[in-house]
């Protein structure tokens, strides 16, 4: 299987412009989640009618599995102006189960009380275990249990499927 | 009884923390990765909730044996920045008092299910005894026992380093004052010896430096200028005037005129030397009042740095906790 990253990333662009109109989403802050996100959200920033500068997301410490997993590695630094009352795009290269945004979210809010956040994701696996979709998916794949998505970057950013024992 | 070494115990099967006993046996990766961790939970400063949901559900336990303002502040603090539930149990006017015996005490915390126990003793060893006869499933964390360690305390002065100096290779170091009685200088000895500093010093009167320590890899000065010349870290400690047996020094004005941290004094170090202080400070006893509230001491800091490192010792042996019965149980 492969993947086509330019359009996939082409469809975002236009999806979020086109978004953001309709939704009068003015200077919204772009928030990354590392690391994969934030390779995504830079390659999209131009598309979105915006002055702020790319935030990140580590997410490390609200992860959901520390009692069966214990800590994980931190990936980055969590980096986020004042967010109280303002727009977030949130953006993720794919979106699984939803845990990783349900972390974000909560990690977000421990900041302030967005005016609203937009989720947009690269790849949708259509796997989700929680309430939550993305407004806007670059592409929809199905993969079999033993497929992962690995993305790497930031540049050059390339994606493919691993197949896993 | 034979002993365990307190320096495998407190390590799981995956090399990870799960208690945190001693410096002495930990490595340089780890000691870095607790600094690496503090440093990410510093930057939790700027949110509006500081919190982070990491310990939810959690019950801490800070058991202190012996008074301490400072410390069992900033560990209640960092284990409610982490969202655990935190209990302070004074023994001294606890059940002990009454009888009970340590075991027994410790029992009947365990029996009310808690993860962790931060103690503070006033002997030598007692936080690694606990360690040995607690709940395997239950993270101790040393505050500070009798002359023996006080791990969390040295962690956050080499995080006050790093983050004022950048590095730790060629650095020089002096340590001034009461290291006889002094936990926390047999703690930074060997975190300063580990992260790779050129020199460490140790600088008091013969009556409070044991030549012992150059066994340690410790330089000893009994001359404050011979010991402070070219240094870039003072680390002063306090007289410890409550832990004196017999006459160690003349008087206190003796003391501070030999020992003491004047403008003076500092002058002899690197004009940009930081001074730190463990804290709580003797005003002119060990170090001015010109130099405490000065440009180079960077006093307050190390309060602000003992949250974030002792939240990062925390969530290091409770993930080396979770770890470990994760093993066990694949293992059953």
């Amino acid at each position: 299987m492969t993947l086509d990253l330019d359009k996939a990333l082409a469809s975002m662009k236009q999806q979020l412009s086109d978004y953001c109109q309709q939704q009068h989403i003015d200077n919204p802050i772009v928030v990354g989640i590392h690391s994969g996100g934030v390779w995504v959200a830079n390659e999209i920033l131009e598309a979105v009618p915006t002055k702020e500068e790319l935030a990140t997301l580590d997410i490390t410490f609200y992860r959901d599995d520390f009692t069966r997993a214990g800590l994980h590695p931190k990936v980055g630094q969590t980096n986020l102006p004042a967010i109280e009352d303002r727009h977030v795009i949130l953006v993720d290269d794919v979106l699984m189960s939803g845990r990783t945004i349900r972390a974000a979210m909560n990690e977000i809010f421990d900041f302030g009380r967005p005016a609203s956040i937009t989720l947009a994701i690269l790849f949708d696996l259509n796997s989700h275990e929680l309430p939550i979709r993305a407004d806007i998916v670059g592409e929809h794949l199905s993969l079999s249990e033993k497929q992962r998505i690995k993305l790497s970057g930031p540049a050059p950013l390339a994606v493919s499927v691993m197949e896993t024992d | 009884m034979m002993r365990s070494d307190p320096r495998a115990l407190q390590l799981n099967e995956q090399g990870q923390l799960k208690h945190f006993l001693t410096l002495d046996g930990l490595s340089k990766e780890i000691l870095t990765e607790i600094l690496d961790r503090a440093e990410s939970f510093l930057s939790m400063g700027e949110q509006s909730v500081k919190k982070v949901p990491l310990l939810r559900g959690k019950t801490v336990v800070n058991l202190f044996f012996e008074n301490s303002t400072r410390t069992r502040t900033t560990f209640e603090l960092a284990a409610k920045r982490l969202s655990a539930d935190v209990i302070n149990l004074n023994i001294a006017t606890s059940a002990t008092s009454k009888g009970e015996s340590l075991l027994d005490t410790l029992q009947n915390l365990e029996a009310m299910q808690s993860d962790m126990f931060v103690v503070r003793h006033q002997d030598s060893g007692a936080p690694h005894f606990i360690a040995e006869h607690c709940a395997p499933n239950v993270a101790i964390i040393n505050a500070g026992d009798g002359r023996h360690a006080h791990p969390t305390q040295a962690m956050l002065d080499m995080l006050t380093i790093r983050r004022n100096k950048g590095q730790f290779e060629g650095l020089k170091v002096a340590i001034v004052g009461d290291i006889l009685h002094s936990r926390v200088a047999r703690s930074e000895l060997h975190a300063l010896k580990t992260l790779g500093v050129e020199e460490v010093r140790l600088v008091g009167p013969k009556t409070l430096v044991p030549e012992f320590f150059r066994d340690m890899g410790a330089n000893i000065c009994h001359d404050l200028r011979a010991g402070l010349e070219d240094v870039d870290v003072v680390v002063m400690l306090r007289l410890q005037k409550e832990r004196m047996a017999g006459a160690l020094l003349p008087s206190e004005s003796e003391f501070y005129r030999l020992y003491g941290l004047t403008e003076e004094s500092l002058s002899w170090a690197k004009p940009d030397a930081i001074v730190m202080h463990p804290g709580p400070i003797n005003r002119g006893v060990e170090i001015s009042s010109e130099v405490a509230d000065g440009d180079q001491a960077v006093i307050l800091d190390q309060v602000t740095n003992g949250i974030a490192v002792r939240m990062a010792v925390m969530s290091m042996a409770m993930s080396g906790q979770v770890q470990a019965q994760q093993v066990a149980g694949e293992e059953d």
